[in-house]
């Protein structure tokens, strides 16, 4: 019988084909392109065996499909599926199609019921699996179809029990993305069975092959973010999974006890072998501290990434994974930090010194001890003493985001933090620095802690210092002996590392402004004054007495009374820092000085802000005056560029809007200016000196309008608009220009071509915002398009002259962030008179070092530049690796510059620079295809031009003929 | 019942000299082969003559397994092998076989060439012992024979110490030797999959101690280092050759590479040199950060540390000075540690344990006035310290390996008996399985069920996969065939096809049974009323109504016959072979409680 059904099933689908192909015939008819499924269809005829077929199916891969012609594609792709015998080109046929249902603007219902009717004639495992996958992207496509969905769940339902791993997993992968989220819908879809997609996954989570195991675990993860609230049943599933034999599945269970642990924190669990009862949150949260001890590294990663953010767990449990009881020979010990600790309280300082001081104290009760605790115990301390740095790593951010959110164990982590800084892997000390700093709001370091954080500032490497620098900058200390300690081992930091001075001496003003009665008793001691006798000045250009003084005006800045303790000349020398050291240097009210400048008070908001209400005030000012004549508009735009290019040096988070529009006005003036030339009125061969000068403001203007669009931060789309528009401007006025000044037509053809290209591509990119243009010049070019295409280029000239006097002047918007990217060179600081000396032919590094603010994405867009006295200039791209992001918007730059040279007789001095390049085709967003798969993307990172971004800087160098 | 039999020579309720016997599946393989360091008579050897009185070692052993270099773990082996006699092979990792004759050399020449013992192995027996050794690799298996195989694990302790899977057919032994479940600067955790042996073998060196997190203890040294060395003061660290005096060199070579000191830090020359150049050589046994970083910078060729002279000693400036021995009993360390004890800059540091009357365990236990030879009184002004650096895994440790491992029972050796008790009753508590610790002499004996695979003939398999429905994992299946042992496989076939191979007929058995029943009429009819019955009864088999008057349910025959002497009681006679013995009993039931009265 079953025989016969089937039979009958291959008939019905013998007549379908037919049918399918009476179809493409006369589709292929109507198609005015070459089709792409006409060349597929006669390569696949041609091909005489499987490897034929299966390499004209990868060449065909390679090329992108329009929406237009998928479903034709796809039919051949089927009616070949239907004749091939070789899994592996059938494979390849259901992958492909897979591919083509993602293709935008197709809609893949049309070919499902293909799919799913010759999956059920599929007999390979592989290719089953394949389909199913097709079916999994059909089904993401057509997230709304719900009658869709349901039959895919079914057919995901009914290949679950094949013998492969491969088809399972698909179908479990499938249920998870697909499974119903609401039962309501799925009753009155055609009678279907309801099918409870949870309970189906959740059998699978015993199944014998550990990949469909972890399959299941990943499909109800998949349910949980979709938005499928998980029932809480599966919790003891999962916990029995935490034992599985294979370290993907305990990973996988570990992240869904996550999940459920945050679905369900308050539900009560019982404690197996006794009677008490936890909350399900704290049960969680021991269950994957234990696996922070598992066998496998991944399972560790895992759980010690997930301990952090599981913040309602109970402080009871959370302190216990500090803590892990020691013992010796079965007698209560006290750890080290206890120890530390109980001597910082008694007074005593410098640790014992003599043997036994860990001796063990009290006897423990033997059937009290519980070895593998079922409970939290010391799971950081195992996490963080682990083996691979991966783990110690997730830890110490666990303990991060643990601390943030409770101040009590904020406080007993600190212990632990310390310790990491002595870690063996730079990246672990540095993360556990920067830890530090996150939590040091709710902490205060006690004397030995200090003295152990400050031991890391002599640490060879310059990043860890640095990070500690920043912690310094933010932390409590609870001793006048604290700041004393810290200064002292910052001074010795600075003599054993003299680059370090800005750092440290930033660090100095914040640990000054922070303590100001702790540095108070101390100020005596740090100038060397004394009551009865003068002492000697000290030297003002040293570097370690700047800083000292750093750190006492900054703290004297709330303790009035401390410049009563200065003597004289350090008043003088507040004078001098004062002026040079602004920065580290507050306004003091010192006695028989009045203040200069009064603080603005913090708390007004912006718009209430009167240098805001200026700046507005003035643009409006120049947005409503464009009907003016020529000679006041070019006043006013000049006035009001001068005054916003002031207020940006004033008020310094005004700067990046203040010089974006006051950029954009310039943009305007160039352009009118230009247009006001004479040379617009005489015939053209005369004013080429004038010509010269309309040329260079085209090119200005377009040089402006890159930085406009590339330097700044924040820039919105409606910007981006205006900003292309002025190029647009200034584009169509160099071609003018070059009209009116070349004789002969002949390059203007060129010329004018690829303008209107330009315009072509404009009206794509921006089509949306378009009507926000009106009136402008490119609005009338769009109405005057179809007579440009076909006019002569002496005539687009013309048009295009008559067009830009009329145009009007666009509002810019203003966005509500904008910053200007700055950069600036650190080092190399272009003070040395020693030549940096080297053998010609070889090679000498330079060691550059520079802060970014505000660009993005520097890895891709900062670049080094050398210029040699010759003239030569060599661009230097920066290792991704070189750039470091010490906080939001924020870069630094550390790298290596290799410069080389032929020899000179004299040094001379090569100049350094940052150049910021851009690319304007990169905001253009790329076709879907693309991203599918297999097809290699186009190289994105060609450069189309660079902005200077930082001030050059000198470096003398030396390039010695090499001795024979 | 097959059986594991344990027996320790050694190192039973007891640390130094371990050797363990084992006997499993036939098999006999002997773990270790130490030397006590407490002894120096006979006592100092495990007792070889346990194994076999009269006869070669060779005949009873299978294998030797040297877990790793430490001389309570291999140091008799060379006694063992060329003195007592053993030609088999030895296993050991590439870094215990590289290293271990060095320290083996080293061993002999302080026995014999100072303290002058006579009949003792000599160097060119050492020698020979290595040439039986046989290297592995970790997670190689190694077919030791076509039955016993072996296998290697990464065990932490010291450079290339491995614990070893013993395994025959299904039954295993794991045997850990020494092992740190923590990680240290320059080796890694131990580490074994869940390969749950029948037995594992556990050390339980700190079978009562939680240690404290190794940060704290390696801060505290480096800082008592690093203020000693600002001070200008010199820094004596008495080490034993191997093991902790590169981990302690890596830590300080890091440190003075991070902090960019000067101060030169020297290593007493002698077998320390060779070491370090396997220390080199070995980078896969090593920790993560020294794999990783390897190709850039071999991390054990220090840039900092240097050979010692003897000159240096005198020379003034800070400086760290590693040097041997350990308890600063004798020689070199000795000779630094008074040269420096008058200063209260300088400072000494014991990384270890030291046994009662030496130097070292003098001056930790607060002694000031040391009396040297030759009525000399030293009085010691530096500063002692005493900073534990173990590689052992600790009881949390144990407890995580056992359970990492899962094994049916657990034995721990390596330890003392007081504190073994303790870990144990944790053991059995915590994980269900029972734990042993023999003392030495002792055998414990494990009886085990070992799972006997058995091959099935695909065609047997197929046939009964036509009757029945799909095997369901959950529930137990009969089957019909014949299990044919043959040089120890075995092997499950149809009847006959064993009957075929063995080249046997096959023998027909049959059943035969009288059932009279009261029936007044002819045979023929009674035949028919049978089949009529039989037929409503039986749905599901084929009953049939012969043409001579019988009547077949399948292959079982029913005749009727009159009663030789009463003729109205009609004699069914039912025949049915042995494979059909169930249904055939049934039909004899059935037809004894007779049939329905005719309609």
């Amino acid at each position: 019988m079953a025989a016969h059904l089937k039979k009958r099933v291959y008939e019905e689908f013998t007549k379908v084909v037919q049918q399918q192909q009476e179809e493409i015939a006369t589709k292929k008819l109507r198609l005015t392109k070459p089709s792409k499924s006409a060349a597929l269809h006669i390569d696949l005829c041609k091909a005489t065996s499987p490897a034929d077929a299966l390499q004209y199916l990868l060449q065909f891969a390679r090329k992108p499909v329009e929406a237009e012609s998928v479903e034709g594609v796809v039919r051949i792709l089927l009616e070949h599926y239907y004749k091939e015998n070789d899994p592996s080109v059938r494979l390849k046929i259901a992958s492909l199609l897979g591919l083509l249902s993602k293709t935008a603007g197709f809609s893949p219902d049309c070919i499902m019921d293909d799919a799913i009717n010759i999956l059920q004639n599929e007999k390979s495992h592989q290719v089953l699996a394949q389909l199913l996958d097709t079916l999994l992207a059909i089904g993401t496509k057509l997230p709304e179809n719900q009658a869709i969905q349901m039959r895919l769940v079914d057919v995901a339902c009914k290949h679950l029990t094949d013998t492969s791993h491969g088809v399972r997993n698909k179908c479990l992968q499938l249920l998870g993305n697909l499974g119903s989220l609401e039962k309501s819908v799925a009753k009155d879809t055609e009678g279907l069975a309801i099918r409870d997609v949870q309970k189906i996954i959740g059998d699978y989570f015993s199944d014998q092959d550990p990949r469909v195991r972890t399959a299941a675990i990943k499909a109800m993860l998949q349910l949980h973010e979709r938005g499928l609230k998980l029932h809480q049943t599966i919790y003891n599933q999962a916990c029995k999974l935490l034992s599985d034999d294979y370290e993907q599945v305990r990973s996988a269970a570990v992240q869904l006890i996550w999940v459920v642990s945050q679905l369900y924190p308050e539900s009560i669990v019982p404690i197996p072998s006794s009677n008490e009862e936890i909350r399900l949150v704290d049960d969680a949260f021991g269950k994957i501290c234990h696996m922070v001890s598992d066998g496998s590294w991944v399972v560790r990663v895992q759980a010690a990434k997930l301990l952090g953010s599981m913040e309602q767990v109970s402080s009871h449990f959370l302190e216990q994974t500090l803590d892990k009881k020691l013992m010796s020979d079965l007698r209560r010990k006290r750890t080290a930090h206890e120890r530390a600790k109980e001597l910082y309280s008694s007074g005593e300082f410098s640790s014992g010194r003599k043997w036994g001081d860990d001796a063990p104290k009290e006897e423990i009760d033997t059937g009290a001890v519980n070895l593998i605790e079922s409970g939290a115990c010391g799971a950081f301390v195992h996490g963080l003493e682990d083996e691979m740095y991966e783990v110690r790593i997730a830890a110490v951010e666990a303990l991060c985001m643990l601390a943030q959110s409770s101040p009590s164990f904020a406080e007993k982590c600190l212990d632990f933090l310390v310790d990491m800084f002595n870690d063996e892997i730079e990246e672990v000390r540095l993360q556990s620095i920067h830890t530090m700093r996150k939590i040091s709001n709710n902490i205060t370091l006690r004397e030995d802690q200090l003295d152990t954080v400050l031991a890391v500032l002599e640490d060879s490497s310059r990043d860890i210092r640095e990070a500690l620098h920043e912690l310094l900058c933010c932390t409590n200390v609870s001793t006048k002996e604290g700041i004393h300690l810290a200064l002292v081992e910052l001074l010795k930091n600075l003599t054993k590392y003299p680059t370090d001075r800005d750092s440290i001496w930033k660090c100095l003003k914040f640990l000054g402004s922070r303590h100001p009665t702790l540095v108070l008793p101390l100020v005596p001691e740090l100038l060397s004054t004394h009551p009865f006798f003068d002492t000697a000045e000290p030297d003002m250009d040293d570097p370690a007495y700047i800083a000292v003084l750093v750190l006492i005006f900054n703290a004297a800045k709330t303790c009035p009374t401390m410049p009563a303790l200065f003597s004289d000349h350090t008043f003088r020398h507040y004078a001098y820092l004062r002026d040079s050291l602004s920065h580290l240097v507050p306004a003091l009210r010192l006695p028989g000085r009045k203040l200069v400048s009064s603080a603005v008070s913090p708390n007004i908001t912006p718009q209430e802000d009167p240098s805001h209400q200026f700046l507005q005030q003035s643009l409006e000012r120049v947005y409503s005056l464009q009907h003016l004549d020529p000679q006041g508009t070019q006043e006013l735009l000049e006035f009001t560029i001068r005054d916003l290019q002031r207020l940006g040096e004033l008020q310094c988070e005004l700067a990046g809007v203040a010089d974006f529009s006051a950029t954009y006005l310039r943009c305007q003036l160039l352009l009118i200016k230009a247009l006001q030339e004479k040379l617009w009125n005489v015939a053209a061969p005369l004013y080429l000196k004038q010509s010269d000068l309309a040329l260079a403001a085209a090119k200005q203007i377009m040089e402006e309008t890159y930085k406009m669009e590339f330097m700044y931060s924040g820039v919105e789309n409606k910007q981006v608009v205006i900003i292309h528009h002025m190029r647009l401007q200034a584009k169509a006025l160099q071609l003018i220009v070059t009209a009116r000044t070349t004789r002969g037509v002949d390059p203007l053809f060129g010329m004018c071509e690829k303008f209107l290209q330009e315009v072509d591509f404009f009206q794509r990119c921006f089509i949306a915002d378009l009507p926000h243009l009106q009136d402008s010049f490119v609005d009338k070019l769009l109405d005057l398009m179809p007579r440009l295409m076909t006019a002569k280029p002496a005539e687009v000239v013309k048009i295009l002259q008559t067009m830009l006097r009329q145009s009007t002047f666009l509002h810019l918007p203003l966005p509500e962030q904008i910053h200007k990217a700055s950069a600036t060179i650190i080092e190399p600081a272009g003070e040395s008179d020693n030549p940096l000396r080297f053998t010609s032919g070889l090679v000498v590094a330079l060691d550059v070092d520079a802060t970014l603010e505000h660009v993005q994405d520097p890895q891709n867009t900062v670049k080094v530049q050398v210029l040699y006295p010759d003239g030569q200039a060599q661009m230097i791209h920066p290792k991704p690796a070189d750039f470091r992001n010490p906080g939001p918007g924020r870069h630094r730059l550390i790298t290596q510059v290799y410069l080389s040279h032929t020899a000179w007789t004299e040094p001379c001095q090569v100049e350094v620079r940052l150049l910021l390049a851009y690319n304007s085709s990169s905001r253009i967003p790329k076709s879907p295809w693309i991203e599918g798969g297999e097809m290699a993307p186009q190289v994105e990172t060609s450069i189309e031009g660079t902005i200077p971004l930082s001030k050059s800087v000198k470096v003398y160098i030396m390039p010695k003929p090499a001795r024979r | 019942m097959p059986e594991i039999r344990v027996t320790p020579l050694g190192a039973g309720q007891d640390v130094g000299r371990s050797c363990i016997l084992v006997s499993i599946g036939g098999k006999n393989v002997m773990l270790d082969c130490g030397m006590h360091m407490g002894f120096s008579d006979d006592r100092r050897f495990p007792d070889f003559s346990y194994i076999t009185r009269n006869g070669r070692l060779t005949d009873f052993l299978d294998c030797v397994i040297i877990s790793h270099f430490h001389l309570d773990h291999c140091g008799a082996l060379p006694y063992f092998s060329e003195m007592v006699g053993y030609d088999g092979p030895i296993y050991m990792t590439q870094p215990t076989q590289a290293i271990c004759p060095i320290l083996l050399e080293d061993y002999r020449k302080i026995a014999v060439d100072k303290k002058g013992e006579a009949n003792f192995f000599t160097s060119q027996m050492i020698k020979d012992c290595m040439k039986k050794v046989v290297a592995v690799h970790l997670h190689q298996t190694v077919q030791v024979d076509d039955e016993l195989e072996i296998k290697a694990y990464y065990a932490g302790h010291v450079l290339g110490a491995a614990m070893f899977q013993i395994k025959v057919g299904s039954e295993s032994v794991v045997y850990t030797g020494d092992y740190n479940m923590t990680p240290d600067r320059h080796l890694g955790a131990a580490w074994i999959d869940k390969c749950r042996p029948n037995l594992l073998i556990t050390e339980s060196t700190y079978a009562t101690t939680i240690r404290d997190s190794k940060r704290c203890r390696e801060r505290d040294f480096l800082k008592k280092v690093h203020e000693t060395v600002e001070r200008g003061g010199k820094v004596l660290i008495p080490v034993f050759a191997l093991g902790r005096a590169q981990e302690l060199c890596i830590l300080l070579e890091t440190f003075w590479e991070r902090m960019d000191l000067k101060a030169p830090i020297y290593f007493s020359t002698g077998l320390t040199e060779k070491a370090n150049h396997y220390y080199k050589l070995f980078i896969p046994w090593t920790n993560q950060k020294i794999r990783k970083t390897f190709v850039q910078r071999n991390m054990f060729e220090f840039k900092h540390i240097k050979a010692f002279d003897r000159a240096f000693a005198d020379s003034p400036g800070p400086m760290v000075v590693f040097a041997t021995p350990g308890m600063l009993h004798a020689g070199q360390s000795l000779q630094i540690f008074r040269k420096w004890a008058g200063s209260e800059r300088n400072m000494v540091i014991m990384p270890g344990y030291c046994v009662q009357g030496t130097v070292g365990h003098k001056i930790l236990s607060g002694q000031r006035k040391l009396e040297m030879e030759g009525r000399q009184v030293l009085e010691v002004k530096m500063q002692v310290e005493y900073m534990s650096f173990s590689a052992h895994a600790d009881a949390k440790g144990i407890m995580q390996l056992v359970g990492q491992a899962e094994p049916e029972n657990v034995l721990l050796v390596h330890g003392e008996a007081k504190k073994m008790e303790f870990l144990k009753q944790k053991i059995e508590q915590e994980f269900r399985v029972s734990c042993y610790m023999p003392a030495n002499g002792e055998t414990v004996t494990l009886s085990t069920s070992p799972s006997i695979p058995v091959g099935i003939s695909l065609g047997l398999l197929k046939r009964e996969m036509a009757q029945g429905l799909l095997p369901d994992a959950k529930k137990p299946r009969l089957l019909h065939g014949t299990l044919i042992m043959k040089d120890s496989n075995f092997r499950l076939v149809s009847s006959e096809q064993a009957l075929k191979e063995l080249g046997l007929s096959e023998h027909q058995l049959r059943f035969t049974c009288r059932v009279h029943l009261h029936d007044t009429r002819k045979e023929q009819e009674t035949a028919l009323r049978v089949y009529s019955h039989l037929k409503s009864v039986l749905k599901d088999h084929c009953v049939q109504h012969l043409p001579d008057g019988s009547v077949t349910v399948e292959s079982i025959l029913i005749q009727a016959a009159a009663h030789s002497e009463d003729p109205s009681t009609k004699v069914l006679l039912v025949s049915w072979t042995y494979q059909d013995e169930e249904l055939g009993s049934y039909l004899t039931s059935l037809l004894k409680k007779g049939l329905p009265q005719a309609s």
